[in-house]
């Protein structure tokens, strides 16, 4: 028995990097060209591997930011952790034209596509947003008009990840709401906010809609996600329609 | 074939031995699940065994917790890599409440299910014998809600996302019924010495 759309996980397979550069001072994109491609769902992750040179090995989980629509270029957003083992090897080391062996795509349960509709309500900080970027860049690309509002935590404008390309596409789209609340920086523009994710700002994001949103995807650091389940239940979200991506302590 | 520039973090030889393949010990305790947390009050909690569809014991908090209490040190392993060693529990052996509902395990296999819907499933072998229990309490204190409580299942052996969260039941069925997340790509048995993470892996 399984889901009608049930994920199946390819083998390990190797991938060159094709990009590799910033989001933030502390994400990095990183870009893995794939022939043949990765059919994927948004929201979905990928298991990466990397092999020292008397075979010992380190994989990890990262979450794909790219759209399903371009299935051959997979791209990832790697947040730094000073003590890590896997991230920083991205941060400091890894560069254009190495290979990384991947697998995936993974899980079934963190995932949107257009026909699942909405509203839809995503809440996101750090390098948590990037699954959100996959559901809103699909939604892009279908020119899908879903009620859409994206909720995302970040210290200051310069450390939210894929800030330029969000505002461009809600300039776009009266469909898409943006909300950046900055924790330590006073608001740079009409979409953002002071403070952090809360009740509140969950119901600005939501305000206008007929109803509570159909589907809630929160994905972050696990207090970050802790506060902001408990923020969308308070603005109204049923406890059903919430899903979670926890990336770690 | 070797990464280039990637010479990884070992796992000190004395706990080697103990880390599964693909796994990095961690000193904390992350959390995952599907969701938000539920809070449940202990007024409200109630554990049932079925077998089949057919509830045959019920205990409330009060009576569960007159039964037979057993300490367990074990090694924890999640299958998003890290391991967790030495984690010390306290609960009801499966072993101890299928004695006090008067049963003999009725059916080769079992589905724990959550407060949250969440459901999993273990083979019943892997849950008497004195090899899995419902832990109530962790480190000494009661569990807390974030870590599954007021219950959760404990299946060390393996990996964790068989341990089910905010643990309300267990339902003995004839087949190896697949749960929440082996639905979704994860697999059927899930052991952490044999990198059982997803369901192609052998
Ligand atoms: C489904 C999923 C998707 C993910 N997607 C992304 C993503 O898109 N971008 C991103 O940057 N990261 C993502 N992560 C987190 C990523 O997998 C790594 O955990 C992270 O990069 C740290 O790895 P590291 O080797 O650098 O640190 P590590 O050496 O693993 O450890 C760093 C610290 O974090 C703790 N830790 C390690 N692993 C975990 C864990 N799984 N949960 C909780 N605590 C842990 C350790 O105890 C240690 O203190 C995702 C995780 C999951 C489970």
């Amino acid at each position: 028995m399984s889901l009608p759309d049930a994920a199946k996980v390819s083998g390990w397979r190797s991938a060159a990097i094709v990009e590799a550069a910033p989001l933030t001072p502390r994400v990095k994109r990183i870009v893995l060209g794939l022939d043949p491609p990765l059919r994927f769902r948004a929201g979905q992750h990928v298991d990466l591997r990397l092999t020292a040179p008397d075979g010992y090995q380190a994989r990890r989980s990262y979450s794909i930011a790219s759209a399903p629509e371009t299935p051959d270029r997979l791209e990832l957003a790697i947040e730094k952790l000073e003590d890590g083992e896997v991230s920083p090897f991205f941060h400091e080391v890894a560069e254009v034209g190495d290979a990384i062996d991947l697998r995936g795509p993974i899980g079934g349960h963190f995932v949107w596509s257009v026909e699942d509709g909405g509203p839809l309500l995503l809440i996101g900080a750090g390098s948590g947003v990037a699954p959100l970027m996959s559901m809103v860049r699909h939604r892009a690309a279908r020119r899908d008009r879903t009620p859409t509002a994206l909720l995302l935590g970040a210290r200051t404008a310069a450390d939210a990840p894929y800030r330029e390309e969000l505002l461009a596409l809600a300039a776009a789209d009266a469909s898409l709401g943006i909300i950046f609340l900055l924790s330590r920086q006073t608001p740079q523009g009409p979409f953002d906010r002071a403070g952090r994710v809360d009740a509140q700002s969950v119901r600005a994001a939501t305000e206008g809609w007929p109803g509570p949103a159909r589907h809630v995807f929160v994905c972050g650091s696990n207090p970050f996600v802790n506060a902001a389940a408990e923020a969308a239940l308070a603005g109204g979200a049923a406890s059903a329609s919430i899903r979670t991506e926890r990336y770690g302590g | 074939m070797a990464t280039r520039g990637f010479t990884g973090r070992r796992t000190p030889d004395d706990h080697a031995a103990r880390t599964p393949p693909g796994q990095a010990l961690t000193t904390d305790f992350p959390v995952l699940s599907a969701g938000p947390t539920p809070k449940i009050a202990l007024a409200d909690w109630s554990f049932t065994l079925k077998v089949g569809p057919r509830p045959v014991a019920r205990w409330s908090w009060e009576e569960f917790s007159a039964l037979p209490r057993t300490s367990y040190v074990r090694d924890i392993h999640c299958v998003t890599t890290w391991s967790k060693l030495d984690t010390a529990w306290e609960g009801v052996l499966v072993d101890d409440v299928l004695a006090a509902a008067g049963l003999a395990p009725p059916t080769g296999f079992t589905l724990a299910h959550g407060f949250d819907d969440y459901t999993t499933n273990v083979p019943t072998a892997d849950l008497v014998g004195g090899k899995a229990m419902i832990a109530t309490a962790y480190d000494g204190a009661p569990l807390e809600p974030d870590h599954g409580g007021p219950a959760r299942l404990l299946v060390p052996h393996l990996y964790f996302w068989k341990s089910a969260k905010w643990l309300s039941g267990l339902q003995f069925t004839e087949r190896d019924e697949a749960g929440f997340w082996e639905l979704r790509g994860y697999h059927m048995y899930g052991d952490p010495w044999r990198e059982q993470r997803y369901d192609d892996d052998a």
